[in-house]
């Protein structure tokens, strides 16, 4: 019974990981047909950002409620920047091109910043654990629960929320899904199309760093975090259909238990039960649970 | 059957074989594995063709690297020519059962779920402690028919075999290439609907060349595994199936030749990178990259074919 909700509340702690970092991918992927492997470096960025903000400003004395703000601000700040830099610096020159040598693009934009961030934060790992360690756990029964975890559950709910609110009610948000439909006939109605990519592009940078600053204080920020992020959303992203936010939530709860029970029951299945998962998914489902019949063309 | 581009490459190929031994021993390391790569390339190359990019590459050539690596930890068989066979065998082979399922995937689909799979088994060799986990394992030194070289003669006997494999291969593919299945690559790129309307079963087509690529790879990865003596889960991990599309790039899918220069040329940018500026050299394949598909979209490949023909564009007058 412990175990059951150990595995319950473990996977949901890490389903919440899983969507924050996929909702940004796919909700790019969804509008620009664009696979961004870049995604890695927001969330690294935002994870490095949280670390140099919680430097700044634990052991000072400041309420410690605000340090938490200030790092997610920090680092979506972080995102904004780098999002808005990378989609009209880079990605503007090669739109029209293949998707999958834009897949390329990005990866090659993802090398860059790996060395970018050693450039910025030097090669040594930070801890960013004062947030973590001042929000406290609860006991519920025999299970320890680190209230910091609620927090990320509950963020992460926020985010789904937030975000089916906006695509489906507000102004913006029909636009969006109109240029999903279809891009051209949205730019014959007079969408203006470019300025819509951009700000998808950097909403959802800035929803990769906010997943980077979310996990700073649980992970050990480090070189390479990014590089195994990556794969992990694409997994969540493909599980769920890719392009779909109710997709992501999900292919991220699915994941996210499977892995959790598979900590608990066969720890040497872990890093397998992820994409094992994704690969049964697609066997029955080719384009993933969310997905929606693309015409074919002739 | 034999064209002048078939002889000029098997006298290139004699002729890299015939300078080895007075090359230094780092450039016959480097060329060994830049050769070895190559030939995963080679098979990315035949993919590509059909619009189709795997992610997941690694998979195969991981699968090429351990079947060597167990074999030689296990039993006492030594011989090069037979681990590198059971090697492609083995890659063959699970390229033609995941065919199966990935043949029926195209454009970004392909590529994700090929990830998906590789990273299957990156997860597997990185949890099981008989394949070594995380540190996997050291591959005894192979013998070449009872031949037994060590040191610098196995780094230059190694090279021999690579060069011979690849100047095999580089012949068997060209001629795939004019095969029919081989030509058939570029209609599956344009409309495959139609190919389909003529009478041809694409799916199929497609898991031929997975199980050719796939042999390829498992080729490269069981010569990269005797080579650097060693293999480890990264070998499966999505950052080198990553490296194989990068060189695939860079060379372009327009000819066999351009697998093996945009391999070596790859392997002497990343180490010439690592040797100048060893903190960002990952900033200078980044942009290598950038700029290759940028501004040479064919790849390193179209270059020499711009050159061949230039002198006949100013011939032709201003047509273009």
């Amino acid at each position: 019974m412990l175990t059951a909700l150990a595995i319950l509340t473990d996977g949901l702690v890490y389903a919440a990981y899983l969507f924050l970092v996929a909702v940004g991918l796919t909700l790019i992927f969804g509008v620009m047909k664009i696979l961004n492997v870049t995604h890695g470096s927001f969330y690294a960025f935002g994870a490095y950002g949280a670390a140099t903000a919680v430097g700044i400003y634990y052991d000072r004395g400041l309420p410690e409620a605000g340090g938490f703000l200030f790092m997610v601000l920090l680092a979506m700040a972080i995102g904004l920047v780098l999002g808005f830099v990378l989609e009209r610096g880079v990605l503007r020159l090669v739109y029209g091109k293949d998707e999958v040598v834009i897949v390329l693009v990005t990866y090659a934009v993802f090398l860059m910043l790996e060395d970018v961030i050693v450039l910025i934060w030097g090669p040594r790992s930070y801890g960013a654990y004062q947030p973590m360690v001042a929000a406290g756990s609860i006991e519920i029964g025999d299970l320890v629960l680190s209230n910091y975890d609620i927090l990320l559950v509950a963020i992460a709910a926020l985010v789904a929320v937030v975000s089916y609110w906006a695509l489906k009610y507000t102004r913006y948000g029909r636009l969006l899904t109109v240029v999903i439909f279809n891009r051209e006939t949205a730019a014959a109605f007079g969408v203006n199309v470019t300025l819509v990519y951009t700000v998808t592009f950097v909403i959802g940078a800035m929803l990769g760093a906010l997943g980077g600053a979310m996990m700073a204080p649980k992970i050990s920020v480090t070189l390479g975090i990014g590089v195994e992020v990556i794969v992990l959303a694409f997994a969540v992203v493909a599980t769920g259909g890719m392009g779909s936010i109710e997709g992501a939530l999900i292919g991220a709860l699915i994941v996210g238990i499977c892995r959790a029970a598979a900590v608990h029951l066969v720890p040497q299945l872990e890093l397998f039960v992820i994409y094992a998962v994704m690969a049964l998914v697609l066997i029955f489902r080719p384009y993933g649970l969310f997905s929606r019949a693309a015409p074919r063309k002739i | 059957m034999l064209s002048r581009a078939h002889i000029t490459g098997a006298l290139a190929f004699a002729a890299v074989a015939a300078v080895a031994p007075a090359l230094p021993p780092w450039l016959v390391s480097l060329a060994t594995i830049a050769f070895a790569n190559a030939l995963v390339v080679l098979g990315l190359i035949i993919l590509w063709r059909a619009g189709l990019v795997p992610f997941g590459q690694a998979l195969f050539y991981a699968v090429g690297a351990y079947a060597v690596a167990l074999i030689s930890r296990y039993t006492s068989w030594r011989d090069v020519f037979l681990l590198v066979a059971i090697g492609a065998v083995a890659a063959g082979l699970i390229a033609f059962l995941i065919g199966f399922l990935l043949a029926r995937y195209r454009d970004i689909f392909f590529a994700m779920l090929s990830l998906a799979l590789s990273m299957i088994l990156y997860g597997i060799l990185v949890k099981t402690e008989t394949l070594g986990s995380t540190d996997g394992f050291n591959v005894e030194p192979g013998t070449f028919f009872g031949y037994r070289p060590r040191g610098a003669a196995l780094n230059l006997a190694l090279f021999w075999l690579v060069l011979a494999l690849s100047a095999v291969a580089a012949f068997l593919i060209s001629l795939y290439f004019k095969s029919v299945a081989g030509t058939l690559a570029v209609p599956v790129r344009d409309n495959e609907i139609r190919l389909e309307f003529l009478g041809v079963s694409v799916n199929r087509l497609i898991h031929l060349k997975l199980v050719i690529s796939g042999i390829l790879a498992g080729v490269g990865g069981a010569l990269a595994a005797l080579a650097v003596a060693h293999v480890d889960p990264n070998m499966a991990y999505w950052t080198t199936s990553g490296g194989f599309v990068f060189v695939t790039i860079l060379a372009g899918a327009g000819s066999v030749a351009a697998a093996f220069v945009g391999s070596l040329v790859f392997e002497l940018l990343r180490s010439i990178a690592v040797d100048l500026v060893p903190g960002t050299w990952q900033i200078i394949l980044g942009s290598a990259l950038l700029l290759t598909i940028l501004f040479l979209p064919e790849g390193l490949g179209s270059l020499f074919q711009r050159l061949r023909r230039a002198p006949q564009k100013t011939s032709a007058g201003t047509a273009r």
